[in-house]
């Protein structure tokens, strides 16, 4: 009999090894799946996880749907270290895209070194700005931040709406919903010849990195996970809830507003009404994924890439829909969460106990529960 | 008494959990009509014993007599049937109900049905429990509520009545109405099976003790034959070292001052303080009795900073006014603290020695520069706290939760005590904490206090109070007593401020200022 067993102490090797196992039983179920469906499972996976990454170009579109992953993730584990659960990161990407490549328009044909700067700026203040009316809501009214900032999104996505419907729409562009291109100097510039590889993922990088120096190093961090793990602790040693709340949700809505910024500007180069493919909430997905941990993320957030360019690549290919890639995403979830138990617990064969009571294996007299 | 059967015979009970012996091949017996004390540290398997006596727990091997007959006790409804009834330490009552119908839903509905006020109303009479069946549950002290689950046992004519650290939540007085109530409920023929590790009161009320010590019996004595001194080295297994207080350092300028604090407590049942006035001196130690909730957490929360008051010179650490300032502040005043709960307000369990060193003394150790945490520094200090407090653990990298609370409590005390507060305030500093490292702890405020420090310890504990306090006074419902030479206190007195029934310690000092 297969039986669960609380251990001593929480396992550290399992921290790490929980996600491997999540991402083989995923697999697993992937292939049970395509056989099911009739498909070809061996080709399927193929398809989905290898064929994506055969060429150099393959590659760079990998890093490219990364970067605002991982960027997102990155931020996001700040807050979710600390509980505070910032859902909405979807909507501060949106208004971070808004913010930045309104910039871009308002100086559209503007030449200057400046203007790329000025829109990364404005990129973090705009996610910033969403974030800090849940961050408002909490610290003044106590009110939930998982909802404000949920509800927040649909008002963000409207907001992107309303602004290429109207005054932002293109004036030379046929009445579509879409701003117009943005110009030379407010195109993020390329950092791989012959690809889409932009320097937004240079920017994901070093955020990987900061992010790490300051939960590992840094008061802040330290704050942050003590605040997570007892918040009585931490009151203790006199740190501030209301701080934390602020800056973890400044920090989750500054890297979420980058991230949509750097969409805009790097490959999509204009507004459209559909920014991201749903990034905000996948990199929940990756952050978890990641251990809430900076590198963790890094490397989750390629993996959820690579379901995003499968899901393509098994569209064109096989003919797959494209739900193929939202079922692989829920699968990675679920299995990691299913294996994290492992992170706390062992697993046993056999009975409960090498030795059993001789009176319970045999009563002489025992009294039923029934009727007392 | 050896020809009768024993009401209850344990034989060679094991329970093991990971990585931990609980219980290891204890067997002992109980008489009719005995009490018998089951005496052991924290930790020393007592519970997890108790819990298999009353059908919480399986045990992996061993066998449980009841009158002389195997048994399998499977869940407390067997117990109670059997006969078998138990007071735990934590009470399980609504407090929105009233007496009567706390007891109705805790027993079986045949014994509800009825006139179980008249019952109730017999039983409180009969065994001096004076108890109102109408009563609301919140309008009863602690040593009411407990008489309600001692009434409610009682109404099932028990056998065997298991007393988890009765006396724990009492005052002097009480405790001594609970044991006529028990030693009656004894020349009945009632067993009680009587847990504690109050030796003083075991020696008094007991005739028969099992010690435990690592989930073994090690020994087993006749109470009233002992010093509560042998029965606590036989509980520990060792030679044990009281506290010693020191020469007197010169008692100096008042270093510690509240004035007028008066705070609504922001918990559910909490207590509000009220006009709280305290004074503590330089090298000197105040203590201060009480009955859990009468508003120690309160007053340890406004002395730590983390409640505030309107009033900035409400709390007054040195020289500093620090009423509407937080802990931080308060530590760079000189101010250090232990909280009641060592793992997860103390210390943060899943974190690392050396973190939890970090946590309360990033800045008076200088552990940090630029914000950065300098982490060889914060393990130097930390091996410093583990090796100058005797803690027990392989290495500062191991987690907080996994020390026992002894060591934990030790290594809190270290960290607090090597960054050398002005001030030092304590709740319940040995509260759940093994003899020894009690003494330890004790010991090291002694030192302290010796060395200048002010010293507040609020405590439960009347014992510890009278063995480490130069003065003391009582809280009860939220007001402070004035201040009194430990020695010239009695424990009847203490007693009466902790039940509220007198309002200062005759002929004491005349400042209530």
């Amino acid at each position: 009999m297969l039986r669960l067993e609380l251990r001593g102490e929480i396992s550290r090797s399992m921290i790490y090894w929980s996600p491997i196992f999540a991402v083989i039983l995923t697999f697993i179920a992937g292939i049970i799946m395509f056989t099911i469906l009739g498909v070809e499972p061996l080709k399927a996976i193929t398809t989905f996880f290898i064929a994506p990454l055969n060429s150099l170009d393959g590659i760079a579109e990998l890093f490219v749907k990364a970067t605002p992953l991982v960027l997102i993730a990155v931020g996001l584990s700040f807050g979710f270290q600390a509980n505070i659960w910032n859902i909405g990161a979807e909507g501060q990407l949106t208004i971070g895209a808004l913010a930045g490549g309104g910039v871009a328009l308002l100086f559209f044909n503007v030449d200057s070194l400046l203007l790329m700067p000025v829109m990364v700026i404005a990129g973090i203040l705009g996610g910033m700005v969403w974030a800090a009316i849940p961050a408002f809501l909490k610290t003044r009214y106590g009110t939930n931040e998982i909802l404000t900032s949920l509800m927040l999104t649909y008002v963000g996505l409207l907001v992107l709406s309303y602004l290429i419907h109207g005054p932002w729409k293109d004036p030379e562009g046929h009445n579509f919903p879409e701003s117009r291109l943005f110009h030379n100097a407010a195109i993020l510039p390329m950092i791989l010849e012959e690809t889409r590889l932009h320097l937004g993922w240079i920017f994901a990088l070093f955020g990987v990195a900061v992010a790490w120096v300051v939960m590992t190093r840094h008061m802040i961090g330290f704050q942050i996970r003590v605040i997570g793990m007892a918040p009585m602790a931490a009151s203790f040693a006199g740190f501030k809830e209301k701080h934390i709340i602020w800056l973890t949700l400044m920090i989750s809505g500054g890297a979420a507003g980058l991230a949509g910024m750097i969409e805009v500007s790097g490959p999509i180069g204009q507004i459209v009404p559909v920014i991201s493919p749903g990034y905000g909430f996948t990199a929940i997905i990756v952050a978890f994924l990641g251990r809430l941990h900076p590198v963790g993320c890094l490397f989750a957030g390629l993996l959820m890439a690579l379901t995003y360019l499968g899901g393509d690549n098994a569209q064109i290919e096989m003919n797959l829909p494209n739900a193929v890639t939202g079922v692989f995403q829920g699968m990675l979830l679920f299995f990691l969460l299913a294996s994290d138990v492992l992170v706390r617990y062992r697993i046993r064969f056999g009975k409960a106990a090498a030795l059993v009571a001789p009176a319970a294996a045999t009563p002489p007299m025992a009294i039923d529960e029934e009727g007392a | 008494m050896t020809e009768q059967t024993p009401r209850l015979e344990l034989e060679g009970i094991t329970k093991t959990y990971p990585g931990v012996i609980a219980n290891n091949n204890v067997s002992m017996k109980i008489m009719p009509g005995e009490i018998h004390a089951l005496l052991g540290e924290n930790g020393a398997g007592k519970s997890t014993l108790v819990k298999f006596i009353y059908g919480v727990q399986k045990a992996d091997s061993g066998i449980l007599k009841w009158e002389g007959q195997e048994m399998v006790v499977a869940n407390p409804n067997v117990a109670r049937k059997l006969g078998i009834g138990m007071v735990f330490q934590h009470f399980s009552l609504f407090d929105a109900m009233t007496v009567e119908e706390n007891i109705a839903i805790g027993i079986s509905p045949e014994l509800a049905a009825g006139d179980l006020s008249q019952r109730i109303h017999d039983v409180s009479q009969q065994y001096g429990l004076p108890l109102d069946p109408t009563r609301y549950v919140h309008t009863l002290s602690v040593g009411e509520r407990q008489r309600i689950e001692v009434v409610r046992c009682l109404l099932q004519d028990p056998k065997l009545l298991i007393m988890d650290e009765p006396t724990s939540v009492l005052t002097p007085q009480e405790v001594d109405e609970l044991f006529k109530t028990l030693r009656r409920l004894s020349d009945e023929g009632v067993s009680i099976l009587y847990i504690s590790h109050k030796l003083q009161e075991i020696k008094d009320l007991c005739h028969f003790a099992t010690i435990m010590r690592m989930g073994e019996v090690v020994d087993n004595c006749i109470p009233s034959k002992e010093s509560p001194r042998s029965m606590a080295e036989m509980m520990m297994g060792a030679n044990l070292v009281s506290p010693e207080k020191t020469d007197k350092a010169d008692r100096g300028a008042p270093h510690l001052v509240v004035r007028d604090l008066s705070l609504a407590s922001s918990h559910q049942h909490g207590v509000d303080l009220k006009k709280i006035n305290l004074e503590v001196r330089t090298g000197e130690i105040l203590g201060i009795a009480g009955i859990a909730g009468n508003g120690q957490k309160e007053l340890m929360e406004v002395l730590s900073g983390e409640m505030l008051v309107k009033d900035q010179n409400a709390v007054v650490i040195g020289n500093v006014p620090v009423g509407k300032s937080g802990p931080g502040i308060r530590r760079d005043a000189g101010l250090g603290f232990v909280p009641e709960e060592r793992l997860g307000h103390g210390a943060v369990p899943e974190m690392s020695l050396w973190e939890n060193a970090f946590l309360s003394a990033s800045k008076t150790m200088n552990l940090m520069s630029k914000g950065f945490i300098n982490i060889n520094g914060s393990v130097e200090y930390a091996q410093n706290v583990v090796s100058e407090f005797s803690v027990k653990t392989p290495s500062v990298e191991h987690a907080a939760n996994s020390l026992s609370g002894g060591n934990l409590q030790k290594f809190i005390f270290g960290r607090e005590i090597l960054q050398s507060p002005g001030v030092i305030v304590a709740l319940q500093p040995t509260w759940g904490v093994d003899a020894g490292s009690a003494a330890f702890i004790r010991q090291s405020l002694l030192d302290l206090a010796a060395k200048g420090a002010a010293v507040l310890v609020i405590s439960q504990d009347l014992e510890e109070l009278f063995e480490v306090s130069d003065r003391m006074s009582v809280i009860c419902e939220g007001e402070l007593s004035a201040s009194r030479q430990a020695e010239e206190c009695t424990v009847e007195e203490i007693g009466l401020l902790m039940a509220g029934l007198s309002h200062d310690i005759k002929e004491g000092e005349t400042a209530h200022a």
